[in-house]
């Protein structure tokens, strides 16, 4: 069974990696993409299963940079399995998932833990990421080519932001020594405050606390001059406003090595939808105004913006019934990353391939991988979907252990309807039958 | 239909008299009324000044139960909340939570839970945190007052500023009221600029720049940083109080250069109109914010604005729970 070949025909098939997208057959043996056909499947090995794809979209399974489970540490609120099938439910295949975990992943057999428990409990991939310094306290770095021989598939600081930079000189001087990647959200301590919403006149009517756009954009262009200075792979993990694309603009015309992520929040909401102190759009960076949204999603057209990731988030209810203020950051997102990024399709703001090479494609390649990509030898990674499918986003059919989206009660089009991981299937929505 | 100006002479209005029928469960802030029922408020308030003068206890909510939820200190405030409710006929219960002892976002959700089970009438609530006394209403049946959440709303406070005003004055609109301090984290600033707004009042704001928050401008009609002319041509100071804490260096250098530049003395009271009016939500800061001279002298209705709060809470409570509503 686990070696039966597997054959998707009539799919719709889009590879952002070549800009393919052509009507055709995807053979998968042995857990990689063994042959692919424009129309008909030339031939097709005997016992081959088949999966007629009725027109879906064939795109690579999603990679998504950004995913918070709770384990170890946090079980209740996500474990790396919950994630796991949160992340096939949405056509992912591929999670970077964050350092910051209780205990911290800053030591090899943490890192380990990480990798052996996604082996055996999820269908998709987990790349365990490992903290730059020990603890995430900023201050000491990590054992950046222990990590990295352990299977850290970057160094990253999580929700934290290193506030020394004499301390992120050193460790992207020293990521350089192992071409490792540093994952990095710029964010100034001392400006972020206790601000809990973006600064402006909604935070002032509302008498929160605002965080300014430049307590993004200071820190954010220390480290890509830092990355300029030190020659490191940077990627900033998430940016929210107009200033820092403008920013990036500039060091990317001068590095080559450095790249840019955001997150689907700030791609699809804006910070009117914080409301009347809705605790789910309490996010950091916080959701900001139309003309930074705006910003980003021409940011995501021209390639400025590198990569979409669902900033998932799992916080439990406690933490979120809550005034603004005191409530815990963050939502959940894997299950509505494809979705919500469909929203920017749908709306003509941007198109399929390039929203999809953000999900796929871009993300191989700052992290290295071979998936990402729909290729004769690539790992069978697949998210069918159905550009058209509409659905309500309803609480009891939310995979994740936590419940705090941001798409509560959204009318979506568009959902992953098969997701193939390893070339075994790993989700089926059941409305589609097969 | 138009509504009637009282005059400030006119008291005959009992608190029986016609007002309109209060469309709200909650009040939760300013923002939520309209013009007209910010004007039936204050009418209603008006009309429970002879009351609260002649110390008489109406039957309105006997046998209702009001619990006022302190989770931040405040003496007048409560006090206040207490004798409205107590004149009224109404049993009053005060629970002064100790934030410093329990988790805050826990204990307000457990205790409005647990308070909710109880049976209430209404509980009036004070928070540290702006949107709390919202969370709060959504998890409970009876009415919820809000008696200061963060620094976003206390409109309360604002109610009995505008019947002060409008006793004084006779009337809101087209007054210049400049409302002078710490801008950025007062919630009586936010809804007295509502509620002066809504009754086409003109309305300044006068503060140093770190204490005036991102996008006051869209609150206030103009904006000031020189007192002086801030002043200039107003009918009503509001003076507010500044925190100690933010006098230490992080937003302004010193209570000096403060009351230098932004604490109200005869000098700069000058600048305004010769029958302004000053005033202050309290507790003051005597020789910080205000001269105590001006706070005592013959312009300051600072006591007045305390006698009106009783006013105010017995014309909100009683429109929250008063006959029509059971």
């Amino acid at each position: 069974m686990p070696n039966r070949p597997l054959l998707i025909e009539n799919a719709r098939i889009i590879d952002p990696a070549t800009n393919a997208d052509f009507k055709g057959s995807i053979l998968i043996e042995k857990g990689r993409i063994a042959d692919i056909a424009e129309g008909a499947a030339p031939g097709v090995p005997e016992k081959a299963r088949t999966i007629d794809a009725m027109g879906l979209i064939a795109a690579p399974g999603l990679i998504d940079m950004r995913v918070f489970t709770g384990e170890p540490g946090h079980e209740y609120r996500e474990t790396i399995a919950s994630a796991g099938e949160a992340a096939a439910a949405g056509g992912v295949t591929t999670i970077l998932v964050m350092p910051d975990t209780l205990p911290v992943i800053d030591d090899g057999a943490l890192v380990e833990f990480i990798a052996r428990n996604a082996k055996a409990n999820t269908g998709i991939t987990v790349l365990p990421s490992a903290a730059i310094t020990k603890g995430t306290e900023g201050s000491e770095l990590t054992e950046f080519g222990l990590l990295l021989e352990a299977g850290a598939a970057c160094l990253a600081e999580g929700r934290k932001s290193i506030q020394n930079s004499a301390v992120l000189r050193a460790a992207m001087t020293y990521a350089a020594n192992f071409d490792a990647l540093i994952v990095h959200q710029p964010a100034e301590a001392s400006l972020v405050s206790d601000g809990v919403m973006n600064a402006g006149p909604l935070a002032t009517f509302r008498g929160l606390k605002g965080i300014p756009g430049e307590a993004e954009t200071i820190p954010l262009d220390r480290d890509l001059q830092l990355a300029l200075m030190t020659g490191a792979r940077y990627h900033a993990a998430q940016i929210s406003t107009a200033r820092a694309i403008e920013l990036t603009r500039f060091y990317k015309a001068r590095a080559a090595h450095v790249t840019v992520g955001a997150s689907i929040n700030n791609l699809c909401l804006n910070e009117n939808d914080v409301g009347s102190y809705r605790t789910f759009f309490k996010l950091s960076p916080p959701l900001r105004h139309e003309d930074d949204r705006m910003a980003l999603v021409e940011a995501l057209k021209s390639g400025i913006v590198d990569v979409i990731h669902s900033d998932h988030d799992p916080q439990d209810s406690e933490g979120k019934r809550q005034p603004f203020a005191d409530a815990a950051t963050g939502a959940i997102g894997l299950e509505t990353l494809l979705p919500a990024a469909l929203r920017l399709v749908h709306s003509g703001d941007v198109d399929l391939m390039t929203v999809l090479r953000a999900m796929t494609a871009r993300p191989a390649e700052i992290l290295g991988l071979e998936s990402g990509r729909i290729a004769k030898g690539a790992p069978a990674d697949l998210c069918l979907f159905d550009m058209d499918y509409p659905w309500l986003v309803e609480e009891a059919t939310i995979r994740s252990r936590s419940r705090n989206t941001t798409f509560e009660n959204a009318r979506m089009t568009g959902k992953a309807m098969l997701t193939i991981a390893g070339g075994k299937v790993v989700f089926m929505e059941e409305q589609q039958g097969a | 239909m138009a509504r009637r100006q009282p005059e400030p002479s006119d008291t005959k209005t009992g608190p029986t008299g016609s007002f309109l029928p209060f469309r709200h469960r909650h009040l939760l802030g300013i923002a939520q009324l309209s013009p007209v029922e910010i004007v039936d408020l204050i009418d209603r308030a008006e009309a429970m000044i002879p009351v609260s003068r002649a110390r008489k206890t109406l039957p309105g909510l006997a046998g209702k139960t009001q619990i006022n939820l302190f989770f931040e200190n405040s003496t007048r405030t409560q006090a206040s909340f207490e004798i409205a409710g107590k004149r009224l006929g109404a049993t009053v219960l005060n629970m002064a939570v100790r934030t410093s002892s329990l988790a805050k976002g826990e204990t307000l959700v457990d205790t409005a839970t647990t308070l909710n089970a109880m049976q209430p009438d209404a509980i009036v609530v004070r928070h540290g945190s702006s949107g709390a006394v919202e969370l709060l209403s959504q998890k409970v049946e009876c009415a919820v007052i809000n008696a200061g959440d963060g620094s976003h709303e206390h409109p309360t406070q604002a109610l009995l500023d505008a019947l002060t005003i409008r006793r004084h004055f006779g009337r809101l609109n087209g007054l210049t009221v400049a409302i002078c301090g710490d801008i950025a984290n007062s919630r009586v600033a936010r809804s007295n600029l509502v509620l002066l707004g809504a009754m086409q009042a003109r309305t300044r704001v006068i503060a140093p720049k770190t204490l005036l928050p991102r996008g006051v401008e869209q609150m206030a009609s103009e904006v000031f940083t020189d007192m002086r002319k801030g002043l200039k041509g107003a009918d009503v100071v509001m003076m507010l109080r500044l925190q100690n804490e933010r006098a230490s260096g992080k937003l302004i250098p010193s209570v000096r250069e403060y009351y230098r530049f932004y604490g109200l003395d005869a000098e700069k009271l000058a600048h305004a109109n010769a029958n302004a009016l000053v005033m202050h939500p309290g507790p003051m800061n005597r020789g910080v914010e205000i001269d105590p001279a001006i706070a005592d002298g013959p312009q300051s209705v600072i006591t007045e604005q305390v006698e009106m709060g009783v006013a105010v809470r017995m014309a909100v409570l009683d429109a929250l729970l008063g006959g029509e509503k059971e």
